[in-house]
C-alpha cells in the first residue's frame, strides 16, 4: 500500500463509518497509542469532510492493562486524552495493525474506566491474522495474511500518512 | 535500582522521567473509574514503625488504584511488643511472599538494613527514615513545582524552619538542586544542621530578608516538643521571625508558591489565611503524592524489566524509560 491506497483506505472506512451508524451522533473516535493515533485524526478530519460532523477524538494508552505485565517490560509513557464523557457513547477504536487481539483486549477493558459505552467498534489498517482472541474487526483497510514471525513496521514519524504503514518483509 | 531508598541514588534524568510516568497515573487518579490493573496480585506490606497518616494513606490510595494488595504491620499490636526483632520481622514478613516493602522508621538507615538482608527479593522503599530522608515527598514536591511552573530548573526556593530535624529537607534539598533550582535554607541557627559541609545550598536567618527573591517558599512543621529542647525561646517567638502570616506572604513575587508538607501548625510557621491562599498548593502536594507513589510503586513492581531485559537494565529500570516504544514493546 502507498501513500494513496491508504488515503482511500481512510476514506472508504469513514464512509463505512457514517452508514453503520446512520450518521455521526455520539461517534468519538479514539486512536491506539501509538500507531493508531495519527489514524484517528485522519479519520476524524474524513468524518467532518464526509458528514460535516465535528467528531471528538480521543487517544488511549493500554499499558497499564496488558496481560503481559511482568512477562515483558511494559511502560506506559504515550497520553491517554479521553475528551468526552463515553456513558452512552459509540466509541470507533483505530489502530494500526490487528494481531493477536490482546491489545485490543485491553482497549477494551480501559474503556470501562470512563463509563458505560453503548457500543464499540473498531477499525485497522491492517489486519494481519493470528488472532488468538475471539475479537474481529468492524473496519478493516486491508487484509494481509502474513507469518506469524514477519513484521508489519509503523513509522511513528509519519506525518504524511501514506509513509504509516509499510507491507512486511 | 530494585528499591527507592534514596533521592541521592537517582540522577536528573531518572527524577525527570519519574515526573512524567507521574503523569500518566495523575490522568488515571482524573478517571470516571481511577483504577487499573496493573499491579494485579502483587503484595505491598506496610511496615511503619513510627505513625503516620498521611503518607500511609497516600501509599495506600497509589496501591488501590494499581490493584495492588496491601497488608499493615501495625507496630502497636504486633509481635514487636512481644520483644521481636526488626529483622525477625522483615524476614517474616518476607517468607509470607510480599512484592515490595514500605518502611518508615525513627531511626535513620533501616531501609537500607533491611534492603540488605532481603536483597532483590522484595522491593523496599524508604517512606521517612529519622531524620535522613523521604524520598517520595521530595518527588512530589517536585512534581508539584514542575505542574505550576513547568520545571525546576533557576527557580530560588526557599526551605523555611526546622532543617536540622527534617527528612523532608534533606530529600528535597537533593531532589530540588538535582532539578537545577537553587535552595536557600531559612532558620535560626539552633535549628541547622550543625555542618552543612557539601550541601549544595545558601543559608540564611532572616526570613525578610531573602522573601522577596523566592520563587517557592517551603515551611517546615515546627514541632513542639523542640521547645522542650530549648531550639527555639518560645513558639511565639517562632513565628514572629519565621512564620508566613499574610504580611510577608504579599510581599512574596506575584507567581511565587507556597508550600507545606503536612501537617500543619496554623498560626505557627504558616498563619490561618496563607494557608488558604491560592498560591498555596499544599492541597496539590496532597493530590500528586498519590500519582507519584503510583510511579514508583509500578516502576519497581510493574515494569517488568527483570525478567526480559537481564540484570543490567533490572539494575536501573528508570533506563527503560528512555527506550523507544518499539524497543519496549517488542
Amino acid at each position: 500500500m502507498d501513500a494513496d491506497d491508504v488515503r482511500r483506505a481512510i476514506w472508504r472506512m469513514a464512509h463505512e463509518i457514517v452508514e453503520r451508524n446512520h450518521g455521526l451522533e455520539g461517534v468519538v473516535v479514539v486512536g491506539l497509542q501509538t500507531g493508531g493515533v495519527l489514524m484517528a485524526e485522519a479519520f476524524a478530519e474524513a468524518l467532518q469532510e464526509i458528514d460535516g460532523t465535528e467528531v471528538p477524538v480521543g487517544t488511549l494508552d493500554v499499558a497499564l492493562y496488558r496481560d503481559d505485565i511482568g512477562i515483558r517490560p511494559v511502560l506506559p509513557e504515550a497520553v491517554t486524552d479521553i475528551p468526552v464523557d463515553l456513558d452512552g457513547a459509540t466509541v470507533v477504536l483505530v489502530d494500526d495493525v490487528l494481531f493477536t487481539g490482546r491489545t485490543i483486549r485491553a482497549a477494551l477493558d480501559a474503556l470501562t474506566s470512563y463509563g458505560r459505552v453503548r457500543a464499540v467498534q473498531l477499525a485497522v489498517m491492517v489486519d494481519r491474522g493470528h488472532r488468538e482472541l475471539p475479537i474481529r474487526p468492524d473496519f478493516v483497510g486491508k487484509n494481509l495474511p502474513t507469518r506469524r514471525d514477519e513484521m508489519v513496521n509503523v513509522s511513528p514519524t509519519g506525518v504524511d500518512l501514506g509513509e504509516l504503514i509499510k507491507e512486511g518483509r | 535500582m530494585n528499591h527507592l531508598l534514596s533521592i541521592g541514588d537517582l540522577t536528573p534524568a531518572d527524577i525527570d522521567q519519574l515526573m512524567r510516568l507521574s503523569d500518566t497515573f495523575a490522568e488515571v487518579s482524573r478517571r470516571a473509574i481511577p483504577k487499573v490493573p496493573a499491579l494485579r496480585g502483587k503484595n505491598v506490606v506496610w511496615l511503619f514503625y513510627e505513625d503516620s497518616t498521611r503518607t500511609r494513606l497516600s501509599f495506600e490510595q497509589a496501591a488501590k488504584r494499581l490493584s495492588a494488595d496491601t497488608m499493615t504491620f501495625s507496630v502497636g499490636s504486633s509481635s514487636v511488643k512481644k520483644g521481636e526483632s526488626l529483622r525477625d520481622t522483615v524476614l517474616t514478613i518476607e517468607a509470607m511472599g510480599v512484592d515490595a516493602v514500605v518502611v518508615r522508621h525513627g531511626s535513620a538507615g533501616v531501609p537500607w538494613q533491611v534492603a540488605r538482608w532481603v536483597e532483590d527479593r522484595v522491593s523496599v522503599i524508604n517512606a521517612g527514615d529519622g531524620w535522613h530522608e523521604h524520598p517520595t515527598q521530595a518527588l512530589l514536591d517536585c512534581y508539584t513545582i514542575r505542574e505550576a511552573r513547568g520545571s525546576l530548573d533557576g527557580l530560588r526556593v526557599g526551605i523555611v524552619g526546622d532543617v536540622k530535624h527534617s527528612r523532608v529537607a534533606r530529600s528535597d534539598v537533593l531532589a530540588f538542586t538535582a532539578l537545577g533550582a537553587e535552595v536557600t535554607l531559612v532558620a535560626p541557627p539552633t535549628l541547622l544542621p550543625p555542618n552543612l559541609d557539601g550541601w549544595p545550598v545558601r543559608v540564611s536567618h532572616d526570613l525578610d530578608a531573602v522573601l522577596g527573591d523566592l520563587d517557592v517558599v517551603y515551611l517546615l512543621r515546627m514541632q513542639r516538643e523542640r521547645m522542650t529542647e530549648h531550639l527555639v525561646p518560645s513558639l511565639r517567638e517562632y513565628s514572629e521571625r519565621f512564620g508566613l502570616d499574610i504580611r510577608r506572604a504579599e510581599r512574596l513575587a506575584a507567581d511565587a508558591l507556597i508550600m507545606h508538607p503536612g501537617p500543619m501548625n496554623r498560626g505557627v510557621e504558616i498563619s490561618a489565611e496563607v494557608a488558604d491562599l491560592p498560591r498555596s498548593v499544599i492541597v496539590d502536594q496532597v493530590r500528586n503524592g498519590v500519582a507519584v507513589r503510583m510511579a514508583v510503586l509500578f516502576l519497581l513492581l510493574g515494569s517488568g524489566v527483570e525478567r526480559v531485559l537481564g540484570p543490567e537494565v533490572a539494575a536501573d529500570p528508570t533506563r527503560l524509560l528512555s527506550l523507544e516504544p518499539e524497543e519496549v514493546l517488542r
